[in-house]
C-alpha cells in the first residue's frame, strides 16, 4: 500500500519547490490536481533540457522530473468563471498547495479565510520567497538569487576570488526538506483535532536552517565566516585532488590521525609523509598549501575511480567528484534505483528521481509520465465535478477550461 | 472561520528517541520544532556534535558549540551507554512506548548491539526507525566512509559549483547531511502516515547522496536526454549544452545576484533591468532590442552573453549592492545582494516578520537571539520551548519520573558508567 493513498490535494504549484514537495505526495500515493493554463504555464516548461523536437511547452525534462503522476486540469483563472470550478475543487480537497508571490491567492479570493468558509479543516500550504508581510513580501524571485540573500553564495568559492553560486536555483531543494513533514504533520493534527490550518513558509526563513550556526556565530559572538574553498578547520588534507583526464577529481578528507596514517600507508609512505611537518593536524593545517600540492602529485597518477575504491578499502575517506554524467551512471545509485525512466510523447525516454528514502513496508510509484497542460481537464471534470459532457464542452469554448489537445507537440 | 492558536503541537502526542550525532540532529530537531517530544539519546561523555565550533564566545567547552545549539533546541537529553548490557536494557525500555527512533550509524552499527530494526520492532512492532547513512542500507557504498566533502562529490555537487580554472567546491557549509537529515523527517513522517492506517511501524531507509542528487536541479537529466556535460561556470551557470546564465555581478562595495535570463518572471524583471540603464543614460541599443520574456528561461547563449554582459556590468559597478537592491525592488526586477550573516540580521524583510527570537538563557545571564520558526503554521505555532539541553539535563525527569528507576538506581548506573 502507498501511504498517502486517499489524500487529495489541489496544487498551484509551479517551478521547482513547490512542484517538488507536492511530487512527494504524489508518489506515496496522494491524488494531485495541478491547476496550470496555456497563458501562464510552469516555467519550467521552457527550461531545458527538451526532447529530440526542441524547445517547446511539454518539452521539457526538467518539468517533467517534478510531476510525473499528478493531474493537469487546464484552466485559465484570468476567466471570472474559473474561480468558481477552483471553489468546487476545494470542497473536494484536503490539501490546497500554491508557491505564487504573496498577493495572488487573495487576489482571486482564494486566501485562506476564504478557504475556510467552504472547507473549514481546509490545509493551505504557502511557500514564498520571502513570506507574507514586510517590506520585500513580493519582491518576485527564486533559488538562485535566494541563495544569495540566505548567505550561501557568499559562503561558497575561494578566499581569493568572487564568491560563486551553489549550482542551480539551490534554496528550491532545501524547501521540501521542511516543507513535507510539515504538511503531513497538519494532516496528522488534522485527524486528531478537526482542525486545519494555513502553513506559511518563506523559502528565506527556512534555508537558514542550512547556516544556523554560522548565524548564531554572527548573532552571539558578532563574528562573520570567511570562505574557505575546500578546506575544513579541522582536518587536513582536505581536498578535492587532480586525477587522470581532464577536469576529473577525487576528493580527500582525513578526518581523523588514523585517515591520515592510513593515507600514508596507501601511498607507499613516499619520504614527503614522514617529514615533522606533516606528523601533526596542527602542522598539516599550517603547511598545507605544501601538503596539497604533495598530494596533487601524487593523485595525479590516478584513475578517479581507482583511487576512491583504493582509499576507501585502505579506510581513507574519498570519493569521485561526479559529474552529471558521473550521477547517471554512479554505481550506487543505479543499486538503489534512483533514477526512473519514463516515456513520454514530447519529453522522450527521460530519468525522473524518486524519493531519497526507501521505507520498507510503503510502496512509492511513478504511475505515469508528467502530463500535457490540461491533459486530464476533462477527466478531474467528469470524475471529481460530476461534470455533464455539455458543461464541459461549454467550458472549453468559453475559454475556462483548457484540453491539451490543440497544443500537443505544438510550435513554441 | 480560522481558530485561535492551540498550545498543542502539531505532533505533541509523539515521542522521539534521537541517537543520531552531528550527520543526523536536524531530522529530531524538524519533528521536536513541529512539537514532538525529542528526547536526544547522548553517550555519557557527550555527543560528538558538542565538539563542532564555532562556540559561543569562543569558549570550547561542551555546553557551548553553536552547532549543538543551532539543531538541538527543543529537545531533551539524556545519557545513555549503548556499549553497556545495562544501557542497551534501558533503552529497550524507552523503545516500548517510543513512537519513532532516528540513528545516523554506519550499516549495520545498531544490529551489532543487538539493536538492529528486527531487534528494535520485536518489542515495539508500531515503532518507526530511520536511518540515516551516507548511501543507505546496502549497495556498493553503502560501507564507504563520507564526511561532507566526499559526499558531496559523490553526489555530483561539487563538480557543477565554482570558478572553472579551480577544482570543483563544496558549499561553505557542510549540507550533505542536512538534506539527508530532512528527508529523515519526511520519511518518518510518510511511515507515520501508514501506521495510522495499519497500525504497524517500518524501517525508514534514508540515502544522504540521492538527497543531495535531488538537487541537481535539470543537469541529471541534460545528460540523460542531450547527453550534455554540464561544467561549474564561476559567476554564470551552464543551463543547457550551449547556454548559459550569468548569476553573480561585482559592484561598487561587494556583490549582488542578477539572474541574466529569459523566461516569463526572469525575463520580465531583464526587460526592466534594460529600461533602468536606460533611465539613467547607460542604456545599450542591442539590449533593448531583445525582449527576454519571449527567450525561454535558461536559453542564453555564448555569442548573446558578449554583446550583453559588458553594459550590464558597467552599470552594476557604478552602484553599491543596497542601491541595486532598492532599485531592484522598486521595479520587480530579480536581484539581491550577496548576503552576509550580517546582512541577513538586519534584512528589513525579516526585521519586519520578526524573524529572529529573543530567547533568555538565565544561566548565562543574556539573551540569546535564536533563528525564528521555519514555518509559520497559524493553528500550531512553532515554538522555541526548549534552551539547547546540556548533557544529561533531563536524566532525572526521565529515568525517574518516567521510567520508575529509584534515585539510587541512577546513582549506581552512573558511576557504572551506563547513563
Amino acid at each position: 500500500m502507498r501511504p498517502l493513498d486517499g489524500l487529495k490535494v489541489l496544487d498551484f504549484c509551479w517551478v521547482a519547490a513547490g512542484p517538488m514537495t507536492t511530487g512527494y505526495l504524489v508518489e506515496y500515493g496522494a491524488t494531485v490536481v495541478r491547476i496550470e493554463s496555456q497563458s501562464h504555464p510552469d516555467t519550467l516548461h521552457n527550461s531545458p533540457p527538451f526532447g529530440s523536437e526542441g524547445r517547446g511547452p511539454n518539452r521539457s525534462g526538467y518539468y517533467a522530473n517534478y510531476n510525473a503522476s499528478k493531474y493537469a486540469f487546464g484552466l485559465n483563472m484570468a476567466h471570472p468563471k474559473a474561480i468558481d470550478i477552483v471553489k468546487r475543487l476545494v470542497l473536494w480537497a484536503d490539501l490546497v498547495t500554491e508557491n505564487f508571490t504573496p498577493g495572488t491567492m487573495e487576489k482571486w479570493g482564494l486566501d485562506y479565510d476564504e478557504l475556510c468558509k467552504l472547507k473549514p479543516d481546509i490545509i493551505l500550504f504557502s511557500t514564498s520567497m520571502l513570506g507574507r508581510g514586510g517590506p520585500y513580501s513580493r519582491q518576485p524571485g527564486f533559488g538562485p538569487v535566494l541563495s544569495s540573500l540566505s548567505g550561501m553564495t557568499g559562503l561558497t568559492g575561494w578566499p581569493d576570488r568572487a564568491p560563486t553560486n551553489p549550482y542551480g536555483a539551490y534554496t528550491d531543494f532545501i524547501v521540501p526538506r521542511f516543507a513535507l513533514p510539515t504538511i503531513i504533520a497538519a494532516l496528522d493534527y488534522r485527524r486528531r483535532t478537526g482542525r486545519g490550518q494555513h502553513l506559511d513558509m518563506a523559502q528565506l526563513e527556512a534555508a537558514l536552517y542550512f547556516i544556523a550556526p554560522l548565524m548564531l556565530q554572527y548573532t552571539l559572538n558578532g563574528h562573520e565566516p570567511q570562505r574557505a574553498g575546500n578546506r575544513h578547520p579541522a582536518a587536513a588534507p582536505h581536498g578535492a585532488y587532480p586525477c587522470q583526464g581532464e577536469d576529473r577529481w577525487c576528493t580527500i578528507a582525513c578526518m581523523t590521525d588514523a585517515h591520515w596514517q592510513a593515507l600514508c600507508q596507501a601511498m607507499g609512505y613516499p619520504a614527503w609523509t614522514q617529514d615533522d611537518l606533516f606528523a601533526t593536524l596542527l602542522g598539516r593545517k599550517a603547511h598545507e598549501d605544501e601538503l596539497d600540492a604533495r598530494l596533487g602529485g601524487w593523485t595525479q597518477g590516478w584513475e578517479a575511480e581507482a583511487l576512491m575504491r583504493t582509499l576507501q578499502q585502505a579506510g581513507v575517506p574519498a570519493g569521485v567528484v561526479h559529474t552529471n554524467q558521473g550521477v547517471i551512471e554512479d554505481a550506487q545509485l543505479k543499486h538503489r534505483g534512483h533514477f526512473v525512466y519514463l516515456d513520454h510523447p514530447a519529453v522522450g525516454r527521460h530519468p525522473v528521481q524518486r524519493s531519497e528514502f526507501r521505507l520498507s513496508q510503503a510502496a512509492a510509484e511513478h504511475r505515469w509520465a508528467a502530463p500535457l497542460i490540461g491533459q486530464h481537464t476533462a477527466q478531474v471534470c467528469k470524475e471529481i465535478l460530476g461534470m455533464s459532457e455539455d458543461e464541459i464542452a461549454t467550458l472549453l469554448a468559453e475559454g475556462v477550461l483548457e484540453d491539451s489537445a490543440p497544443h500537443e507537440g505544438g510550435a513554441v | 472561520m480560522s481558530f485561535s492558536p492551540s498550545d498543542e503541537g502539531m505532533l505533541s502526542p509523539y515521542r522521539v528517541l534521537d541517537l543520531t550525532d552531528e550527520r543526523g540532529l536536524l531530522c529530531g530537531k524538524i519533528l521536536a520544532d513541529l512539537g514532538a517530544d525529542v528526547l536526544q539519546i547522548e553517550p555519557p561523555t557527550g555527543n560528538s556534535a558538542r565538539r563542532i565550533g564555532p562556540f559561543y564566545q569562543d569558549d570550547v567547552h561542551v555546553e557551548r558549540s553553536l552547532f549543538w545549539w543551532a539543531y538541538t533546541a527543543n529537545k531533551r537529553s539524556i545519557t545513555l551507554n549503548l556499549t553497556t548490557v545495562d544501557g542497551r536494557a534501558l533503552l529497550k525500555r524507552l523503545v516500548q512506548s517510543a513512537d519513532f527512533l532516528i540513528e545516523s550509524g554506519a550499516p549495520g552499527e545498531m544490529a551489532a548491539l543487538g539493536l538492529g530494526y528486527h531487534d528494535l520492532v520485536a518489542l515495539n512492532p508500531a515503532l518507526i526507525v530511520v536511518s540515516i547513512t551516507p548511501f543507505g542500507q546496502d549497495g556498493p557504498y553503502a560501507m564507504y566512509q563520507a564526511p561532507d566533502l566526499v559526499g558531496m562529490g559523490l553526489a555530483g555537487f561539487m563538480y557543477v559549483t565554482g570558478d572553472p580554472d579551480r577544482p570543483p567546491v563544496r558549499v561553505g557549509f557542510p549540507h550533505f547531511y542536512l538534506h539527508g537529515s530532512g528527508a529523515g523527517a519526511a520519511g518518518a513522517m510518510l511511515a507515520h502516515a501508514q501506521r495510522v492506517l495499519t497500525g504497524q511501524g517500518q524501517h525508514v531507509d534514508v540515502s544522504c547522496q540521492e538527497a543531495v542528487a535531488r538537487a541537481l536541479a535539470s543537469a541529471p537529466q541534460s545528460y540523460a536526454m542531450t547527453g550534455s556535460v554540464i561544467v561549474r561556470q564561476g559567476s554564470y551557470r551552464q543551463t543547457g549544452a550551449t547556454t548559459f546564465m550569468r548569476i553573480t555581478w561585482p559592484c561598487q562595495d561587494g556583490f549582488v545576484n542578477f539572474q541574466f535570463s529569459g523566461g516569463t518572471a526572469a525575463g520580465r524583471g531583464v526587460n526592466n533591468f534594460v529600461r533602468w540603464m536606460a533611465e539613467e543614460g547607460m542604456g545599450d541599443a542591442y539590449l533593448e532590442s531583445l525582449d527576454f520574456t519571449q527567450l525561454g528561461y535558461g536559453t542564453i547563449t555564448r555569442e548573446m552573453l558578449e554583446r550583453t554582459v559588458p553594459p550590464v556590468e558597467r552599470f552594476m559597478m557604478s552602484h553599491a549592492k543596497q542601491e541595486l537592491f532598492e532599485g531592484a525592488v522598486a521595479r520587480r526586477i530579480l536581484l539581491f545582494p550577496v548576503a552576509t550573516p550580517r546582512d541577513i540580521l538586519h534584512n528589513p524583510q525579516l526585521q519586519a516578520r520578526q524573524y529572529f527570537q529573543q530567547v533568555p538563557h538565565p544561566e548565562l545571564g543574556t539573551t540569546l537571539t535564536m533563528l525564528g520558526p521555519f514555518v509559520r503554521a497559524s493553528a500550531t505555532p512553532l515554538r522555541q520551548r526548549r534552551l539547547p539541553p546540556k548533557l544529561g539535563e533531563h536524566n532525572i525527569e526521565v529515568y525517574t519520573q518516567e521510567l520508575g528507576l529509584q534515585p539510587g538506581d541512577l546513582a549506581q548506573l552512573r558511576e557504572a558508567g551506563v547513563v
